[in-house]
């Protein structure tokens, strides 16, 4: 048996192959650690929007407000809604059984989501859903097709009638001067509270905190970096003289 | 100082010691930048041997706990975070500096007698080190931990008879698991570097009694002084420990780019399915091995050919075996009257550019999901692989080479 799945799996796996290269166009994402402003603002998303079914358990209340400087107890009082002590780490209390039978599958931890699937793809994904009666919530993905996620941001963003442009730069059109795509959607079904720029400033302060929390470490070991590899270099240097020194009688 | 030296070498020969391997070790003078690999592959295992005690005291060898244990390492432990990356990017590194010094010996002829030993020790230490990598991959118990493991493991399953019951018994279940996870870590936190350290031992022993060999291939020892020292060697220390530190200061430079810049090398040192915990019930849509594994995985999936009633996984387990076991041999295979590629004829210098083109495009092909011309490639990257050896003893016998000097040149 073990035999016949593996070599199914072998003769999949070109096709396979295709089908992870066949994947759609992503809009491009810098993330931007030392932002901190940004990287609030995405906290305050992630904990009210989607930390109740997504846990981060990997990480802690208190490194994320040191990090981000958040006072403490500012943070327990608004960002913390399980009652866990902010030294406890960031998970939920869905029970992950009922939640698979919600969805299909539990919701997956966020923590090293970038990570896993790259920053672009999750900012792409975040402003990718569309109306699609069709769907068991109502609405489909462009990036994450079939997706069993429901719109949970559709207060924020809205609901887009078609698809979404994702993966398409604006452009300005020559002859009338009006701008195409400048927002990822051309005709929404329902209204949000934010228009298009405001919603993808969020999405992108979102991303950047998932992309802080999957390494929350890159600021600092970047900043270390530099003086390690100075380090080095003066190393190299004396390394360099001391060689010479030896060398100089054989010939 | 002087009496305590005294005092401890009249009950442990330690200034003869320090004599024979280092202070009246004489090394060829003409060793060039490709000598340096040596001495890296020996400050790369201290390095993982070093952080990998260190990681050890807070990783959890459990199937529940393995995953969070290196968040936790990574996130809450003080350094932890640079202790790991010091670790996987060490890993690679060690194949890095391995490859080269394996190139090194083909390109100098430095298995030819009277090293033969020399390079068989190499040999087991290369492949202790494939199962050390092996094994420690599996530890962050990642997606592409679990499932490279699986695939792995299933090749044993290849063999007929005896093939279900020993990758059952290499398990210790029907399915990788926490089982699993548990003799693997103490293979490789316990079993194997002590195996490594044992045969790094037997390398340099064996390598100190006939001395090195060198970019001519001449034996410095048979051109000695009046005192009985090689004209053409100079003392391991202080000549080659300081220059050593040369290429430990440019070899840390670019480790230490990645490890504070580029930890995952854009998947290649860490892959990406790999930061999602093992689930059993999920295969990624892409398994390949990490990098140094490659050539040998794309020559597994090039054989495509049922033989004497037995699957086309066999003949690929056989082929990718035997890929490793004529490296065992090649001592036996140059029948060159010289060692260095400087002196031996035009056929020799292009089956070597040959071959590491060959294994290098390997390498690629092994990272990426197989296409029908992929394969065929691979089919014919894998004939030439084994090409270069089957054929040696023939293109090195046949062909002109150079006259070699009495005395090392430059």
């Amino acid at each position: 048996m073990r035999k016949l799945i593996f070599g199914l799996f072998i003769a999949f796996l070109p096709a396979l192959g295709l089908a992870a290269g066949g994947a759609a166009s992503l809009d491009a994402f810098e993330s931007d650690h030392s932002d901190k402003a940004s990287l609030q603002r995405g906290v305050a998303t992630f904990t009210n929007y989607c930390m109740g079914c997504h846990s981060m358990e990997y990480a802690r209340y208190k490194r994320v407000a040191d990090d981000l400087e958040i006072p403490a107890e500012l943070y327990e009082e608004n960002l913390i809604f399980t009652g866990a002590k902010i030294g406890e780490l960031m998970k939920n209390s869905m029970n992950k059984d009922m939640a698979a039978d919600w969805f299909g599958a539990p919701p997956p931890d966020l923590t090293l989501e970038t990570r896993l699937r790259g920053e672009a793809w999750v900012y792409s994904y975040l402003r990718g859903f569309y109306k699609d009666e069709t769907r068991p919530f109502g609405v489909n993905n462009v990036v994450f097709p079939l997706v069993g996620m429901p719109h949970v941001l559709v207060g924020l963003q809205g609901l887009c009638a078609v698809e979404p442009h994702i993966g398409v730069e604006a452009s300005v059109e020559p002859l009338s001067g009006s701008i195409n795509n400048a927002d990822v959607c051309p005709e929404y079904a329902i209204e949000g509270s934010m228009t298009g720029a405001e919603f993808d400033q969020a999405m992108y302060d979102l991303t950047n905190f998932m992309s802080y929390m999957a390494d929350p470490v890159k600021l600092e070991r970047e900043r270390l970096g530099i003086f390690v590899l100075i380090f080095v270099a003066i190393f190299f240097v004396f390394a360099y003289l001391l060689n010479r020194e030896y060398w100089k009688d054989v010939h | 100082m002087q009496k305590l030296i005294s005092w401890v070498d009249e009950r442990l020969p330690i200034v003869d010691a320090w004599n024979k391997h280092l202070a009246k070790y004489y090394a060829p003078k003409n060793f060039n930048a490709w000598y340096f690999f040596g001495s890296l592959a020996m400050l790369v295992l201290v390095n993982q041997l070093v952080t990998g005690i260190w990681l050890t005291m807070s990783y959890n060898p459990t199937s529940e706990g393995a995953f969070a244990s290196v968040e936790y390492i990574m996130r809450d432990v003080e350094w932890g975070w640079l202790l790991r990356y010091l670790h996987s990017t060490g890993a690679s590194a060690f194949f890095i500096v391995v490859y080269l010094h394996m190139f090194r010996g083909l390109m100098y002829g430095s298995y030819q007698k009277p090293r033969e030993l020399i390079w068989l020790f190499g040999m087991l230490i290369y492949l202790a080190l494939m199962a050390e990598a092996f094994m420690g991959y599996l530890l962050p118990w990642g997606q592409m931990s679990y499932w490279g493991a699986q695939v792995i493991v299933n090749l044993f399953g290849a063999i007929p008879v005896i093939g279900d019951d020993l990758s059952l018994w290499v398990r210790g279940d029907y399915l990788i698991s926490g089982i699993t996870l548990n003799r693997f870590f103490a293979l490789h936190v316990v079993a194997l570097p002590i195996v490594l350290l044992a045969l790094v031992v037997l390398h340099i022993l064996a390598l100190h009694e006939v001395g090195s060999n060198n970019p001519d291939g001449i034996e410095i020892k048979k051109n000695k002084d009046e005192n009985g020292i090689p004209k053409d060697g100079i003392p391991f220390h202080p000549y080659y420990s300081v220059h050593d530190l040369l290429g430990v200061a440019v070899f840390f430079f670019i480790f230490f780019v990645v490890v504070f810049y580029f930890p995952e090398v854009g998947g290649l040192f860490l892959e990406k399915p790999n930061f999602e915990p093992a689930n059993p019930l999920k295969t990624p849509a892409h398994i390949a091995p990490v990098w140094y594994f490659t050539p040998f995985y794309a020559m597994l999936r090039a054989v495509t050919l049922e033989l004497f009633g037995l699957p086309a996984k066999f003949w690929g387990v056989v082929v990718m075996g035997g890929a490793i076991a004529i490296l065992f041999v090649l001592p036996w295979l140059d029948r060159s009257p010289v060692r260095s590629i400087r002196y031996k004829g035009w056929l020799s210098k292009i089956a070597l550019a040959v071959f590491a083109v060959s294994f290098v495009v390997l390498g690629y092909l092994g990272l990426v999901p197989a296409t029908e011309g992929r394969t065929m490639v691979a089919q014919i990257l894998t004939a030439v692989y084994f090409l270069y050896f089957i054929l040696m003893p023939f293109y090195t016998r046949i062909e002109k080479t150079k006259p070699v000097p009495e005395r090392v040149t430059g």
